[in-house]
């Protein structure tokens, strides 16, 4: 609105006769902005206005300044979180993307038959509720009733405690993750696959090329869009992990602190602890952190253009 | 010719290969929900037993009444059943309206109003956990159903999503010539653009419904009272309460999941060609 006002300063009534000939269109989508305004933008805003202050919600809000930011920096749990998340993003990510887009790319290329039955078995876990897939995971590697420790046992290993010890639990997350998104991505990129023409592919045979070399030469280069996308999503989201490691570590983050992510904490500071105003900042110092992650990924795979 | 059909026949073993692959692959995939569901229908003993059992058990029935005699899980369904439905239905309403508007309306302001709408998509939710919760119980809607539902009953993705569509599939040619005819706005809307875009509601309907049915962080924030738990607030207590009775606990995740799973099946070649369609769109 304020751009075509400016560009066409002498427009105005125009201006209003083009609104008023669209009012019915701005009445279309006036329920978003009026529900984003509400329950989007406002809660964001009042989170700032509140991380400057100390409330429990029973007493009175008292101003604490920047108190709260400062005890963030030396907050050494909170950074644990973060270094948690950090770890989990990468050892999900990229064995994620890179199996997702191999079997993607097995999948345009060599089937046709069977290819959405196989989709909807790799796809099925993304549809599931986060927190009875992180129960199933829990019992599926638990000491007693595991069926992955009575398999190590049948082949004469000895069982681990997965869910005991910090580096096991945390290898069971991320094989959770993995298990959960897989399908996801690979939906994702077979989207993008498809939209390359299969003349680029008879092209580079004719000249030579083997699979291999067509698939890192033309089809990753040609999807870099799709894959930019997958990236994001997958760090935002990982970055934000709550039900998963909430479930899989009895809501506590388990031994060590090694499955405590950002999110728990800040749930744990404001639902636990009755530490609004602190939690509001730990939630702003995330939101850096996560757009921090974004602008790092889109340069990263910018460069790599 | 010749060199061709030669070129083919290597090339069929390779597929195979793949297809043994997949085949593999996907069965490792579902392996986790089949333990899940045999392991439900188990006594704990014979959950325990060495080596595993990997047959269903005979113990369902008392499984079952030993846990709804615990917990809400029935009443928790129909709770989640409610919430999911109100939404998404809010949701297929309002977000194809706005992305129709989107997508075949010009008017003032509207890429500007656009590309606000895709930019909210980027706030990470967890930033107005605190705030929203503060907000919901001076609203006093704290342990209310409409904490949950009315928060999303448009959201930014959907109408995005519904834009595309719409764009692709609604010729603008019908909409003239009903505007011609006298349709009014919304008549248009209702009676020429919803008929056409049915497979597009039918893939965010499936989108938006099971991300509700599956919200776990915002109903713990709102929901007190344990009648009106949903479905994963209940699986979530589950580990607490039943403690080491992982046969009913992964019965109660057989009873969140299952249905869920069956309708994907049913539906999963539609849902996954129209998610592939829009991503390409996209």
């Amino acid at each position: 609105m304020a751009v075509v006002t400016k560009t066409k300063r002498t427009d105005w009534p125009e201006l209003w006769h083009e609104v008023k000939r669209n009012r019915w269109a701005y009445l279309f989508i006036a329920p978003f902005f009026i529900i984003f305004a509400v329950f989007g933008l406002f809660p964001p805003l009042y989170g700032f206005f509140i991380s400057f202050f100390k409330w429990d919600l029973l007493t009175p809000m008292s101003y604490v300044g920047l108190s709260n930011y400062v005890r963030i920096f030396s907050d050494n749990l909170f950074w644990l979180s973060v270094l948690n998340v950090i770890l989990f993003t990468i050892a999900e990510a990229v064995p994620e993307i890179v199996i997702a887009l191999t079997a993607a790319y097995l999948l345009d290329t060599y089937i046709r038959r069977l290819r959405s039955t196989y989709l909807a078995a790799f796809f099925s876990p993304s549809v599931t509720s986060s927190v009875a897939v992180s129960l199933v995971f829990g019992a599926f590697f638990g000491i007693h009733y595991g069926i992955v420790n009575a398999v190590l046992r049948l082949v004469n290993l000895e069982p681990v405690r997965w869910m005991e010890q910090p580096t096991p639990m945390k290898v069971v997350l991320v094989v959770l993750l993995l298990w959960r998104w897989l399908g996801w991505d690979m939906v994702i990129f077979l989207a993008g696959l498809q939209t390359i023409s299969h003349e680029y592919y008879e092209a580079a045979l004719v000249d030579g090329a083997n699979r291999f070399q067509i698939f890192i030469r033309i089809t990753v280069p040609l999807i870099r869009s799709v894959m930019l996308y997958v990236v994001i999503t997958a760090t935002i989201g990982t970055l934000q992990l709550f039900a998963e490691p909430r479930l899989l570590s009895n809501e506590l983050g388990g031994r060590a602190n090694s499955l405590l992510t950002p999110v728990m904490y800040i749930y744990q500071m404001g639902f636990g602890y009755f530490r609004f105003g602190y939690a509001s900042a730990i939630a702003y110092v995330l939101f850096i952190l996560i757009l921090g992650a974004s602008i790092l990924n889109l340069r990263f795979l910018r460069q790599s253009e | 010719m010749i060199t061709v059909k030669l070129r083919k026949k290597p090339f069929n073993t390779t597929s195979f290969l793949v297809h043994l692959f997949m085949g593999l692959a996907a069965l490792v995939f579902l392996f986790p929900f089949y333990w899940m569901i045999i392991s439900s229908t188990m006594s704990l003993a014979q959950l325990g037993q060495f080596p595993p059992r990997l047959v269903p058990g005979n113990h369902l029935i008392s499984n079952w009444n030993t846990l709804t005699s615990m917990l809400p899980l029935v009443r928790g369904f129909f709770n989640s059943l409610f919430i999911s439905t109100t939404t998404t239905a809010l949701q297929l309403f309002f977000c194809s309206l706005a992305g129709y508007t989107f997508a075949k309306y010009n008017f003032p302001g509207r890429e500007k109003l656009f590309i606000t709408l895709l930019a909210t998509m980027m706030i990470p939710s967890a930033v107005g956990l605190i705030p929203w919760y503060i907000m919901m119980s001076k609203f006093h809607w704290v342990d209310q159903y409409q904490a949950l539902i009315v928060p999303s009953m448009v959201s930014a993705f959907g109408i995005f999503w519904m834009r595309q569509f719409i764009t692709s599939s609604v010729p603008d040619e019908l909409l003239q010539a009903a505007r011609i005819d006298g349709c009014s706005d919304f008549g248009i809307y209702w009676r020429i653009v919803v008929p056409i875009i049915l497979p597009g509601l039918g893939a965010l309907g499936i989108m938006t419904f099971m991300g509700v049915w599956n919200d776990y962080l915002a109903p713990l924030v709102i929901i007190r009272t344990l009648t009106k738990y949903t479905l994963p607030l209940i699986i979530g207590v589950m580990s607490s309460n039943l403690g080491t009775r992982v046969h009913l606990q992964l019965l109660g995740a057989t009873f969140a999941t299952l249905p869920v799973l069956i309708v994907f099946f049913f539906a999963s070649s539609r849902f996954i060609s129209g998610l592939t369609a829009g991503a390409i769109k996209g």
